[in-house]
């Protein structure tokens, strides 16, 4: 078989199996055929089709730094029926991957701009691979201003990697949290809610955005408030995807292919499909 | 994303002059193209309905029969005329020729330490299609810009694809659910055939559209049609546009759905609709599959196999714990609304082809053509003609 095949999986072992919270893990895969591990290249904020045997796959958002796609992060919450599965994987163990699939972040388009990455939940997997893309490049960019929340204490995953960004130069990391205990020491709430605390210069701040869809539908027009255009916001988005190619038609919303078009849009584009029900 | 609107606009074919093909011609056509290797697949009348199946010989075609389709309404009767292609159509587009209803994909085998994934492409099958109407040559010519022009060519399409050779049957007779003239796909194919005929009392006029049509036809070495022959075909092909009286007003989509999107209607259409995905699987164009696994028993080896979906499944918006299209008025609106507008955003071209399949097939004879009236017009939104089925 010489035709290129979007449909084929590529074996891939698991080289560590990282426990981030009582039901999400970091799988980090490396692909079996050593020919295809050093040519994968893939931008921030694209996703892989993730498989695993027998049971099926399930479209997961590529975590680890662009620059070096050797080994593939992919931060997987344990829901469903292929990810249920995926759990009972250990290191050494082969999962499958197809992709990259999807339109990532706009980081060209960021440089020189002050970037905010507000993120909800497990929201703040898909950006991780942008914020170091950023970091790498720090004196591109202007300051970086990082706002994630969680529902309790226990869901904060990557804590390492937040405390490591907030001791970056010119860099803000704020964290909510709706439902806090004793030991959380940050804001009490919700995310929106820290979104005074941001500071917004329209001309130069470009936001970065992906976490529960209520979180971004009511958290951009905020944002818009304070003087920023709504083409200066990007978020990701998440449906139902079997293919990765614009084919399967589940992922649509609107006139949208979410696999092909997406996950990440700028926000006027999908603005309008955001708010309506059933779609 | 194209910036292309509006209904269909396929390719004019070469026109070499007509030929007819007397009824002898016509098996010899049938002949020559078993002799080339083809499979020649044809109408057939089985369990009340025409479907394709294998045709060696004229007399395997439906001689004499005709169809009387209406909303939820398909039934088949003896005419004792002697036209072979009378029937309009059944249930079955040309879709499952190129996008199969079942499609092994891959196969993966456990190997030691991982697994080892292969596809398993069709292999290369030959098949003529005899009598493919307008509307489903239309429909084709969508499936092939969703299958073979987008971010990922797909290869087990393209496969199936390149083997077919497709003779057209012009219609002269419409059901009462087509709306082929409305949407600029027939009466007439328009294009993406080899070869296309028009039936008349003893024999058909034909025309090639490719030159592999015009190899097989001349191989026949058939007279030129008359010009009386060729007006016939005209008037029959005009007759049969004229006749329909089912129509849809595309010229203010993709936007009037849009705008409708909270529209009363919905509520009412999801009364009747039962969610029963007959619309998706008829509809020559409704491309949503899934992908299902099957390992074997003892877990060495598992097919990865597509399969036709609908977007009125439980599962078809589901994402982890939540259903984004819930309801059934959730699936009709994402049905009707990207067939008859996202569908113009995202192909450049309308998902209907004016087949009429939807509306035949609807166990309770939806009639995709009075709900968007209902939906578009400014006057009494809620109104349905009398006599319509009601649920």
């Amino acid at each position: 078989m010489t035709e290129f095949n979007p449909l084929l999986i590529h074996p891939a072992v698991i080289v560590d199996k990282l426990r981030e919270t009582e039901d999400i893990y970091t799988f980090r895969l490396r692909f079996a055929d050593p020919a295809l591990s050093r040519s994968f290249r893939f931008a921030a904020g694209q996703f892989n089709m993730v498989y695993a045997f027998g049971v099926g796959e399930v479209p997961i958002s590529i975590v680890s730094d662009p620059d070096e796609p050797e080994v593939l992060d992919h931060t997987v919450r344990i829901v469903g029926r292929v990810t249920g599965a995926m759990a009972r994987y250990e290191t050494g163990d082969s999962l499958g991957i197809r992709g990259p699939f999807g339109q990532g972040w706009p980081l060209e388009e960021a440089r020189g701009r002050d970037v905010v990455i507000i993120t909800g939940g497990l929201g703040c997997a898909p950006v991780v691979g942008a914020i170091e893309y950023i970091f790498r490049r720090r004196a591109a960019y202007g300051a970086v201003t990082i706002v994630h929340g969680v529902k309790t204490p226990q869901d904060l995953l990557y804590r390492e990697r937040f405390d490591a960004w907030r001791r970056r130069p010119n860099t803000t990391v704020l964290l909510a949290c709706d439902r806090a205990d004793k030991s959380w020491q940050y804001h009490i709430g919700v995310v929106t809610e820290l979104f005074e605390q941001v500071s917004v210069d329209p001309e130069r701040t470009l936001v970065l955005m992906c976490g529960p869809e209520i979180m971004m539908r009511l958290g951009a027009p905020i944002l818009m408030k304070k003087g920023l255009p709504a083409p200066s916001i990007y978020v990701s988005l998440e449906r139902h995807m079997e293919c990765g190619i614009g084919l399967c038609g589940h992922c649509q919303l609107g006139p949208w292919f979410l696999c092909t078009d997406g996950p990440v849009f700028r926000y006027d584009r999908i603005a309008p499909w955001l708010g309506k029900t059933g779609v | 994303m194209t910036e292309a609107k509006g209904p269909h606009r396929l390719p004019e074919p070469p026109s070499p002059r007509p030929r007819f093909l007397s009824l002898s011609l016509f098996q010899r056509l049938i002949d020559a193209l078993r002799n080339k290797g083809y499979r020649v697949m044809g109408p057939t009348v089985r369990d009340g309905a025409l479907v394709w199946d294998e045709i060696r010989q004229v007399a395997d075609l439906p001689e004499g029969w005709r169809e009387t389709q209406e909303p939820g309404r398909y039934r088949l009767e003896r005419t004792g005329s002697g036209r072979l292609f009378d029937v309009v159509h059944g249930p079955e587009s040309l879709k499952r020729f190129a996008f199969a209803a079942r499609e092994p994909l891959l196969t993966i085998e456990r190997k030691a330490g991982g697994f080892l994934a292969s596809s398993t492409l069709p292999r290369r099958e030959l098949i003529a299609i005899l009598g493919a109407r307008a509307c489903d040559l239309a429909g084709l010519a969508v499936q092939d810009r969703i299958f073979l022009h987008g971010s990922g060519a797909d290869p087990y399409y393209q496969a199936r694809r390149d083997g077919l050779f497709l003779v057209a049957v012009n219609c002269t007779r419409a059901a009462s659910t087509c709306l082929c003239a409305s949407m600029n796909t027939g009466p007439q194919a328009r294009g993406g055939y080899d070869v296309a005929l028009t039936e008349l009392d003893g024999g058909f006029v034909a025309q090639a559209g490719t030159p592999a049509g015009l190899e097989v036809l001349e191989e026949l070495a058939p007279p030129a049609a008359t010009p009386e022959q060729v007006t016939a075909v005209q008037e029959g092909i005009d007759a049969c546009a004229r006749s329909q009286t089912r129509r849809l007003d595309t010229s203010r989509l993709p936007q009037a759905l849009y705008e409708a999107h909270e529209h009363a209607r919905w509520d009412d259409v999801a009364q009747r609709c039962l969610a029963c995905t007959n619309c998706t699987m008829v509809c020559p164009t409704c491309f949503c599959h899934t992908v299902a696994d099957l390992p074997d028993l003892d877990r060495q080896t598992s097919a990865r196999v597509r399969l036709w979906d609908s977007c009125f499944t439980q599962d078809h918006g589901y994402i982890h714990g939540k259903n984004v299209r819930p309801t059934i008025k959730d699936r009709y609106r994402m049905w009707l609304t990207h067939k008859l507008a996202s569908w113009i955003d995202q192909f450049g071209m309308s998902g209907c082809v004016g087949c009429g399949r939807c509306i035949t097939w609807c166990p309770v004879g939806i009639d995709l053509t009075e709900e968007l009236a209902a939906l578009t017009s400014t006057g009494d939104s809620l109104a349905r003609p009398a006599g319509s089925p009601t649920g």
